[in-house]
Formats: structure tokens, sequence, C-alpha cells
């Protein structure tokens, strides 16, 4: 039997830039995780990678990342993806704080 | 130090020039990002977990003020305003957009730096003793050797596409500072019945598999350094395994084939190509030498420095633990500790580049280094002008007193920047240098190497750690796994293991316990965590380590 598909979200390096971005419901890449689609159905999410793995001259290294099914990262890493690093707020959580003041 | 000539500064143009065009092409969208790949690493751009990130070569750890001041300027131009220093002697900066690295490069250009080689299966930036010119202890300044290897390795036709990279390491003193055992080869200089050459050792490395260097020449005359290093490499590249990327490091070629075996091919492959190099190396060499010429020491009273070292304790505490014996009579050697308790260690701003750069000037004959340990130099500064020096760097936030102790940690970016990293580093270098900080027991605790890498990958060296943290993924959640009595010197050692890993939250506290251990257990203060550990060896610091479970491996009844 196989195993059970998890919820997902499409995630790539933006190739101008190099920062993390993920596919939203209306198509577009997006740097905010709360605003990527969370995939449920296996077919439509290998269908979604092989069309972003064709935008090569919009995004680097496209992939499926693991999350909840209220789309939050399972793993580790993508929390650091999705925020930044934790010594300076350098990444995403600048533009967050930003937006907060 | 060296200065470019016509055919450097053409080379590297054309070569910025070259890349500027494949940029282009990426993003126009002639190349792919398989295609482009290869090409952007040769130059030293990776793309990160967060951003690209550029990797500056700074040849053998040598700067000038010029280039400290372009390095700043990188940082405030096209970063967020610092730099990071690597285990490498190299520079990273973590946020560069792909469009403005071309002009990163033509920047770097002008002052005669480049990026080349920083990355991909090439001769990477030969590394040197970071004290090399000024050390009391040296045969020979190793610079001019390490720059006819620079001169030589870059852009070397034969050795573009080696089974996996290659790093050397130089050093002209016995004491090690150069990590010479742990490179792909390492080289001393040595001297026998008044002839200066090279102690040649090849096969060491850390990474997945640690293994100290072997010695394949005991005594090799200077002028066979190009065409010996040149058999090695040319072994390697045909003995090295292209099947296994875990097995590819000349370090596992050496363990396969033994030292006896890849001893004779080398020097039967010497022997082919030797005749090919019929001087013009030599001749070469004689002009970077010349270029390497010691400054002019000046001859000036002490007394200020006498003065501020009786009168002010904090500059006392930084002369005692920041500074060493010079060559000269008058001068010091300054290590500039950019491992602030709580900062990142090996991460400078712009600001701060710029200061140093400027007591480069002022104060240290226009020359800086970059240490593996990941600290700024300043290799030449008259004792007299200390004071003010010092003065400047408290100024600037640069004048802690940590060289060589507890909280002078070794830590790579680990997963807060890079791609491969299994858990992070930095936090975990800050918490241990604020906790010990606030104990107010680093200087009791006296010289104390921890080194902490955030995968397999070791680039934090934390194999030849006095502590040695690697942070792994373990299902899921980062997990720091402790290894014990490494050492990077001339007596190298790889540490062992102590036991099982701990969680992130449990790490400092276990350093904590480590150390409690020793400084019970050290038969009186000038006993080093590392020589405690070697006279008592894992099982009392295990203990430490592991209260819950006593020798016999039980719960502990208490």
């Amino acid at each position: 039997m196989t195993r059970a598909f998890t919820p997902k979200v499409l995630t790539a390096n933006h190739l101008l830039e190099g920062d993390v971005v993920y596919l939203s419901a209306s198509g577009g890449w997006v740097r905010d995780l709360a605003q990527a689609e969370v995939l449920t159905n296996e077919v439509d999410a290998q269908i979604r990678l092989i069309e972003a793995e064709q935008q090569v001259d919009t995004v680097v290294g496209v992939y499926l990342a693991d999350v909840t099914a209220e789309g939050q990262p399972k793993h580790f890493r993508e929390d650091f993806r999705a925020t930044g690093p934790s010594n300076y707020a350098h990444g995403k959580q600048a533009s967050t704080q930003a937006e907060l003041n | 130090m060296y200065q470019y000539n016509d055919f450097d500064t053409a080379f590297l143009t054309e070569r910025n020039a070259q890349f500027r065009a494949q940029v282009e092409r990426r993003i126009n969208g002639s190349l792919t990002e398989d295609e482009f790949k290869p090409l952007r690493l040769m130059n030293g751009v990776y793309l990160q977990l967060h951003a690209y990130m550029l990797r500056v070569a700074i040849p053998y750890g040598t700067l000038n003020s010029a280039q400290m001041d372009m390095l700043a300027h990188l940082a405030a131009k096209y970063d967020k305003g610092y730099g990071h220093f690597t285990t490498r002697q190299n520079i990273q900066y973590n946020w560069p957009k792909l469009r403005d690295i071309p002009d990163m490069l033509d920047d770097l250009g002008t002052v005669g730096m480049h990026a080349i080689q920083t990355s991909g299966n090439t001769i990477r930036n030969v590394t040197a003793d970071h004290f090399a010119g000024a050390a009391a202890d040296e045969v020979a300044d190793p610079r001019p050797y390490a720059e006819l290897l620079r001169q030589w390795s870059t852009d070397h036709p034969e050795f573009q596409f080696l089974p996996r990279k290659f790093k050397i390491a130089v050093t002209g003193a016995e004491a090690d500072r150069a990590v010479i055992r742990a490179h792909d080869i390492g080289l001393q200089l040595v001297e026998q019945v008044g002839e200066i050459g090279f102690r040649v050792i090849v096969g060491g490395g850390l990474g997945r598999t640690p293994m100290i260097g072997k010695v394949l020449r005991n005594f090799l005359p200077m002028a066979d350094l190009l065409p010996y290093c040149e058999a090695i490499v040319s072994i390697y590249n045909r003995l090295g395994r292209r099947d296994n990327k875990y097995k590819a490091r000349i370090k596992i070629t050496v363990h396969e084939n033994g030292i006896e075996t890849i001893r004779d091919q080398v020097e039967t492959r010497f022997a082919q190509i030797r005749p090919a190099f019929t001087g013009v190396d030599q001749t070469l060499l004689a002009d970077i030498k010349a270029q390497f010429a010691a400054p002019d020491f000046a001859k000036k009273s002490e007394a200020p420095f006498t003065a501020a070292y009786d009168a002010d304790p904090v500059f006392r505490s930084w002369a005692d633990t920041n500074l060493t014996a010079h060559k000269a009579p008058g001068y010091a050697i300054v290590s500039i500790s950019i491992k602030k308790q709580g900062d990142t260690p090996g991460d400078a701003t712009a600001e701060q580049m710029r200061a140093m750069a400027e007591l480069a000037r002022t104060y240290g004959h226009d020359e800086l280094r970059i240490s593996h340990e990941q600290n700024v130099i300043l290799p030449h500064v008259h004792r007299a002008d200390l004071p003010a020096l010092h003065a400047t760097l408290k100024a600037h936030g640069l004048a802690t007193s940590n060289i060589g102790l507890i909280s002078d940690i070794i830590a790579c970016p680990g997963m807060d920047y890079c791609a491969l990293a299994t858990a992070r580093s930095i936090p975990v270098a800050q918490q241990i240098a604020t906790r010990f900080d606030e104990l107010k027991l680093e200087h009791d605790i006296g010289e104390l190497k921890i080194k902490i890498s955030g995968c397999i990958n070791a680039c934090g060296h934390h194999h030849v750690g006095h502590i040695g943290i690697l942070g792994l993924d373990r299902a899921g959640v980062e997990n720091y796994q402790i290894t014990l009595g490494g050492d990077h010197t001339e007596t190298a050692a790889v540490g062992e293991r102590a036991g099982p890993g701990f969680a992130y939250d449990e790490i400092v506290p276990a350093i904590e316990r480590l150390i409690a251990a020793y400084l019970h257990l050290r038969n009186s203060p000038d006993e080093r965590f590392i020589d405690a550990y070697r006279r008592l060896g894992l099982a009392p610091f295990k203990a430490a380590l592991y209260p819950a479970v006593n020798a016999g491996g039980k719960a502990d009844a208490a």
C-alpha cells in the first residue's frame, strides 16, 4: 500500500533575488508562506510541480515541501526558509516586521 | 605583498567579462540552471537557503587596507552591511542579487581580488599560517610559495575537473596554525643542513571520514615544489574515485591505495614531469619573494605600552590574551577578535572592516590577515602603538579579549544560511559564548577550542576541536553530537565521540557540565582542557555529560 499523500506547498528560490518563493493558488509566486496554496491532492501537486519546473527564467530548484493542513512547515529547515536566519532579522522576518511597524 | 601584473589584470578582466555574459544569458533564458550552475560555481556563486552567496578568495588570508576597504564596500553596497569570514580564510556575502554579482566581481578586480575556484572540483584557495611573515617561530615566510601555488593552480587546464575539491595549506613554522594535517596537501617549510625545503603531507581531511594527513616526503627541495604538487594532483586525478562523491577526496585515495603506492606513483610521475619545469617557476618565485619583503620595522620606545599595561586592567587583559610574539624587536602580532560574546562568529560589519583597514594603514604597515579561526590579524604592530590601537578597537566593538578562549568559537554558517546544513551552528556558538561570559569563567578556563559544524561536511572543523559539536537532523529535530580531544595543531588528532547527541536546548547545559568537570579534574590552572583530557581519557568527561547513567551503563539510583 502506498503512503497517503500529505499536504504540500510548492517552493523554490527566485532566480534574480535568490529568496524563497511559494506558488499561490492563482499560479503566481509569492514570498510569504501564508499566501501559498496548500496542495492536498497528489496528482494536482505533481502537475503543479511539472509546470513550475518549466519556469526556468523565474525560479530555481522547485520542489514540494511538507506542511500541516494549516500550511505550517513540518520540518525545521522549511521553518527557517519561511522566516529567515536566527542571528539577524535579515530574511523574511524583516519584511514581516516592516509590515507590523 | 603580491601586486597583480598586467597578465593577472588582463586575465581577471576577461574572466569577469565572461561571467557577466553568462549571467546575462542565464537571465534571458539562453542558459538553463543545469548549464549555468557549474559556471557560477567556478566563480564562487552559490544558491543558499535564503539567497545567493558569493565566496571571495582571500589568498593565504592576506589583505592590504585597500582590499579590506573594498570588502567593506561590497558589504555596504550589495549586501546587508556585513560579511562572514570563513574557516578557509575567505569571506562570504550572504545576500547578493544575481544581477549585482558581476559588478561585485569587477569591483574586487580593481584591488586584485576574485572569487575564482572558491567552489567546484578544483584546487581551492591556498591557505596559510595567519601569522606568516611575522611569527617568531617560523623558518621562512610561507606566503611566496602559497602565491606561486595560487598562480600555478588558477585555471590549470589539467585540474579543472578533479574527482573532488582539493585544498592546500602552507606553514613556515613547526607550530601548526594552518591545520596542514587536515588538508589534501599540507606543506611545512623546514630547514635541512642550511637549505630550506618542504615537508609534504598528503591525504588529510575532515568531513564524513576524518583523516590525519600522512608524510609523503620529509624533505622536498624548494625548486621541486610545483612539479611535485603537480605529480600529486595528477596521480589523484587518475586514481581518485569518481563513482562515489563520499569517497572522492584524496584522503580516501591514500587510504585505499596505501601511502607507499601513492608515494611510488607520485615519484614516478614527478620524474616524468620534472624536466618540463625549466626554471621559469623559480624566476617567478624570485619576483614574488621580492614582493613579500618584510616591512621597514620601526625602532622606538615601548614606554607607552608599559604605561598602559600597568595602568589599565582592560588593556592588560586584552594584551595578555590577544597578542602573540613577533619576530621583530618591539613588535607584536595583534589578533582582533570578531567573536564578541553573543555575536555571530566571523561576521564583521562594513564599518568594522573600514576601521580595521584604517588601523592597518595607521599602525600596521598596511597588512591584515584572516585566520582560519575566523578572526582578523594585524601582523605587524609596534608595541608603542598598542594603547591607541586598542582604544580604536574598543570604539568599534572589536576589543574582545578572548583569543583562544571558550568564546573564540569556530562555527560554520549552519542551517541559518547553508543549503547543505542539517542543523544550526551560529546560535549554539552565541549561547555558549554568552553563557560563559555571564559566568565570568572564560579566562579561568584558559585555552579551549570549541568548533561547531552544522553538518557532516565539517566546515566548522569539529573533529579537531578540543570540544567538537556536530549538528545533525535526527528524525526532523536538531541534535548535537559532542566529540572530545580533537587537535588541529602539529599534534593533530581526531576527537572521540562522547556518546548520544543532545537536543538544541540541552547542548549548552551539556557543555557547562563538561567544563565544570574539567575545572574540578584539572591538576592545576595551567593544565589545559586538552591536556586534562589526554591525561584522564574520555570516562570522567563522559560521566559529566551523561549524569543519569553511571559508568556501568545502568540508570543512576540517585
